[in-house]
């Protein structure tokens, strides 16, 4: 796994994206669900809203980064804000 | 009640995630990891953080590649979906001609992107090319490698010629899926040739043209072959868009860490856009079935 060149922050982030996947695989099998149509008007699964989030959260840290530029583990509480909006709205 | 969705049936499509994390997710993860460390070569790596993401939002350098970008985008769009309605409205609709206007214009979309450079390349030259020695013969002065605006008149037009007729095909098919009760109900309230297209036309095609200009903006917004075999994104760096940027950033330069971190924001905005094409698709099927 030399060439791959990893790092334990880039390992963590994987863990982390790996870990929310499987969960929400789980989940969609011990509970299925109804897709429902939120404020974006198109119909979404609780995966939909993951990957909303997930995207929307990439945007959010580099807009954080391109803008404020510094204190980057504070976009992360912005995404946090955008996660419980995505999934109680969207 | 309406039925749950059964998520099971993901679990066929391992087989497919398997092959594309050897081929694609693997080579990301990699991406990933270069875009936060720097290297000297004999692949050693140090910690570089999130500079090389700074770096990149703060150089000017991708900046103008993505205006360039955009602008590129915007200008074929512009042309080749009004074109291509034209032409599709125009066909013969049926009959020996309407099939052989339909081969006809697939040929460019048939044609492999490289050889479509090489094409135009020559086309436009002014010693050996046809459509370069004439504009020279009428005393325009015309030289893409040279000139800015010639550069990008030709890689315009190439694209115009090689994907117009995709719009053109789409918007057939989707002009050939109206009913004849509703043209002759027009023809009843006596509409115009206009509000015929206004209010029949248009609209029932609107699905299709979404698809084809989702299409069209995506694959030109990744588009690198074509123009680098014409311009190699010339003259200087007018005609250097995203894609031909990366690769001489990466490949060109060897800097691994700004290469990452400029593909991977690139990758985030096709992600994108590639999930409101899903989403616009999927719902107008829901929508129309």
């Amino acid at each position: 796994m030399d060439w791959m060149a990893w790092t334990w922050p880039t390992a963590i982030f994987f863990a982390v994206i790996a870990t929310l996947l499987i969960t929400f695989t789980v989940l969609a099998i011990k509970f299925p669900e109804t897709p429902r149509t939120g404020i974006l008007r198109i119909e979404t699964t609780r995966g939909d809203r993951l990957f909303i989030t997930l995207l929307g959260s990439a945007f959010i840290n580099l807009a954080w980064l391109g803008i404020v530029g510094a204190h980057q583990p504070y976009a992360l509480i912005v995404c946090l804000a955008y996660a419980v909006t995505v999934f109680r709205w969207v | 009640m309406e039925k749950t969705v059964n998520q099971k049936a993901w679990f066929l499509v391992l087989p497919v995630l398997l092959l594309v994390a050897f081929s694609a997710v693997i080579p990301l993860m990699t991406v990933v990891n270069y875009s936060v460390q720097d290297t000297f070569g004999n692949n050693q790596f140090f910690w570089a953080g999130l500079e090389w993401f700074e770096e990149m939002l703060r150089s000017e350098r991708m900046w103008d590649a993505l205006g360039r970008q955009l602008m590129f985008s915007g200008i074929i769009l512009a042309i080749e979906i009004p074109l291509g309605i034209f032409v599709a409205l125009n066909m013969p609709k049926s009959g020996f001609w309407s099939s052989f206007c339909l081969v006809l214009m697939s040929l460019p979309l048939l044609i492999p992107w490289n050889v479509v450079g090489t094409i135009w390349q020559i086309f436009g030259r002014v010693d050996i090319g046809l459509l370069g020695y004439t504009l020279d013969a009428l005393g325009i002065n015309y030289n893409y490698t040279q000139d800015i605006l010639a550069a990008w008149v030709t890689i315009i037009v190439m694209d115009v010629w090689h994907w117009t007729s995709l719009v053109a095909l789409l918007a057939f098919a989707g002009l050939k899926s109206i009913p004849d009760a509703y043209y002759q109900a027009a023809k009843i309230d006596q509409a115009s040739r206009w509000k015929v297209f206004r209010f029949i036309e248009l609209p029932k095609m609107m699905g299709v043209l979404m698809i084809a200009i989702l299409l069209r903006f995506m694959d030109s917004f990744m588009i690198y072959t074509e123009p680098f075999v014409v311009t190699g994104g010339g003259p200087g760096n007018a005609t250097t868009l995203l894609s031909i940027d990366l690769v001489k950033m990466a490949l060109g330069q060897f800097d691994l860490g700004p290469a990452a971190a400029f593909s991977i924001m690139y990758f985030l905005v096709i992600l994108l856009i590639s999930w409101v094409f899903y989403t616009v698709m999927t719902n107008l099927d829901k929508r129309e079935g």
